[in-house]
């Protein structure tokens, strides 16, 4: 990353990823933590679209922020009144959860800093060096059958789909 | 390309706290909507960064996108029939099934 537009960018976004993704989980009302998701969700389809990947960023808006996110405000509007505030935690639930989250940030950070993988190509230079994906391209990979094109996958998740619609409606369904 | 995944750390260890302190079935599945998020960002980010020539793990995190949404419908809908059962979402309240 080396024009400042993009590292000014960056930095905002992460901002609001580390931000909201700590208020999620720890906001007592639970719609503003839905709503929260929702930020931290919108942060990531514009990490999906710096990276030039705009196919992704666009299914990320459409589908988490679009669909999930409505079932979740469904969800939580069908089950509970909205200014429900949530018990405030047990002291050992509490240092449970810190200790394992802190424990696996620090080591993920450590393997992070120390990992061999690291040179110092710039997202400029990746940018240009890569192939240019095209909607082209991502239709001709999800329809094809040979190396590194996914029709198989492509049906079976049409398949899982169906079952999930069919699963949804048996299972929610009032008897 | 390490800065990339520094937001993605953040929150997959915001997602473990949740997962290990909340108590309301809704607030457990968003806190794994936020660790399946990390995990698709660290898939794109390698993909950019060590494999520019190749598109995988773009079309494995779209993949991945389209699973999650099926999940969270299923476990949705498994959480509202718990409700009407039941009448709160606590994992404590469901101790016992039907049969």
């Amino acid at each position: 990353m080396d024009s400042v537009a993009n590292i000014i960018l960056y930095f905002v976004v992460a901002l609001c990823i580390a931000v909201f993704s700590v208020m999620t989980v720890t906001s007592r009302k639970i719609l503003r933590a839905a709503t929260y998701l929702l930020f931290v969700l919108i942060g990531t389809a514009v990490f999906y679209f710096q990276l030039g990947y705009q196919f992704l960023g666009a299914v990320q808006i459409a589908v988490y922020a679009g669909g999930i996110m409505v079932l979740f405000v469904f969800s939580i509007l069908l089950t509970r009144r909205p200014d429900d505030k949530a018990p405030l935690l047990a002291s050992h639930r509490r240092a449970l959860g810190i200790g394992l989250s802190l424990s696996g940030l620090v080591l993920l950070l450590l393997a992070l800093f120390f990992m061999p993988l690291v040179d110092g190509l710039s997202l400029s230079e990746c940018l240009e060096s890569g192939m240019s994906i095209d909607m082209a391209t991502i239709g001709k990979a999800f329809v094809g059958t040979d190396r590194f094109q996914y029709l198989l996958p492509f049906e079976a998740i049409s398949v899982l789909l169906l079952a999930c619609i069919i699963g949804g409606v048996t299972v929610a369904r009032k008897r | 390309m390490l800065w990339y995944l520094v937001p993605s750390v953040i929150m997959f260890a915001a997602g473990v706290y949740g997962f290990c302190t909340r108590k309301n079935m809704i607030a457990l599945l968003i806190s794994l909507e936020l660790m399946l998020n990390s995990a698709d960002l660290n898939f794109v980010v390698f993909n950019r960064f060590l494999f520019p020539g190749s598109m995988e793990g773009m079309v494995f995190t779209l993949f991945a996108i389209a699973i999650a949404a099926a999940e969270t419908a299923i476990a949705i809908a498994i959480i509202i029939n718990i409700y009407r059962a039941v009448g709160n979402t606590d994992i404590n309240s469901v101790k016992q099934m039907k049969f």
